[in-house]
């Protein structure tokens, strides 16, 4: 079973790239409010059952995934 | 009789852990043995013993190609099991640059690197303050020492929420703070240590200020070799 994980940066932690990205757009026309850079990370588990894949990506985003102080995640099914 | 009791002394050594991406490494080397004691190797992919070290440097580079966040994968190898044992035990541990990025990924120092403000890569001297001078490192210079020492990094901005900010700042962990901030550090920090002041990290580079033909200038002073020296 293949499972996302969105990855980005916590709201009150200056998201450079993000920054540099929404000044672009807006420089070319492309009228944006905010934009945010993260990241997606796409995981293939030996796992058939939804609940059991949860909680084992759950565990590898704590374990190294994401940073708590400076991230947030969240998981992506495509069912 | 004297010579004997030399030879039976044992040797004073320091590890310095290396990663694959690693760099300044042989500086660090050069480091100490210039304050007289024995560098060691240590490699990622192996735990070691810790009792046979005075202390541990990681040094900076690019571990892991700064794969994923700077740091986040090499906080999670063998060695820094060791090392996790050997700041328990009250080891001195020096990250420097990447060094200090791992350490925070570890959960061994507070706080996190994340990118500069500017989003550019900063290679300059950079002037510092000490603040806390009961740390392992640098123990010899005194609180309200200003330093310069060269800095090199893309990722290198001191970032911690309200909560930890405080604490680090209540309770005497922030080490090194710039005069002018180079890349948006909150408060300025450049360096932190954990409660026990055992284990600190700082982005500047130590071991790039040894000798004073490093910074152009034969006759400079240079502080570099103060924060290996207060190992022995």
């Amino acid at each position: 079973m293949k499972v996302g994980v969105k990855v980005m940066p916590r709201d009150v932690v200056l998201d450079t790239q993000g920054r540099a990205v929404e000044k672009i757009l807006n420089q070319s026309g492309h009228a944006v409010e905010t934009c945010r850079v993260g990241r997606f990370i796409e995981i293939d588990l030996p796992v058939k059952d939804r609940q059991e894949a949860e909680q084992k990506i759950k565990t590898m985003a704590e374990y190294v995934l994401y940073n708590p102080l400076i991230e947030k995640y969240e998981l992506v099914f495509h069912d | 009789m004297t010579k004997e009791v030399f030879k039976n002394k044992p040797e004073k050594k320091v590890g310095i852990l290396r990663f694959l991406g690693t760099n300044c490494d042989r500086d660090i080397w050069t480091a100490v043995e210039s304050v007289e004691m024995k560098p060691e190797w240590l490699w990622f992919e192996d735990h070691f013993d810790s009792s046979d070290y005075e202390g541990i440097i990681v040094p900076g580079g690019f571990s892991y190609g700064d794969y994923l966040r700077a740091g986040a994968l090499a906080a999670r190898t063998p060695a820094m099991e060791s090392l996790r044992e050997a700041a328990q035990k009250g080891l001195p541990i020096l990250g420097i640059c990447n060094g200090f990025q791992i350490l925070c990924e570890s959960g061994l120092l507070p706080g996190a690197l994340v990118e500069n403000e500017s989003r550019k890569f900063v290679d300059e001297w950079s002037e510092l303050q000490l603040e806390n001078s009961k740390t392992s490192f640098a123990k010899e210079m005194k609180s309200g020492t200003v330093i310069q020492l060269p800095i090199a990094h893309g990722e290198g901005r001191f970032y911690a929420n309200e909560e930890d900010l405080k604490k680090i700042e209540d309770n005497g962990m922030v080490w090194w703070r710039y005069k002018r901030n180079p890349n948006g550090s909150f408060n300025d920090i450049a360096g932190v240590t954990n409660q026990s002041g055992n284990v600190a990290g700082l982005m500047p580079h130590p071991e790039r200020a040894l000798f004073g033909w490093m910074t152009g200038n034969q006759n400079a002073e240079v502080h570099g070799l103060a924060f290996f020296s207060s190992l022995g």
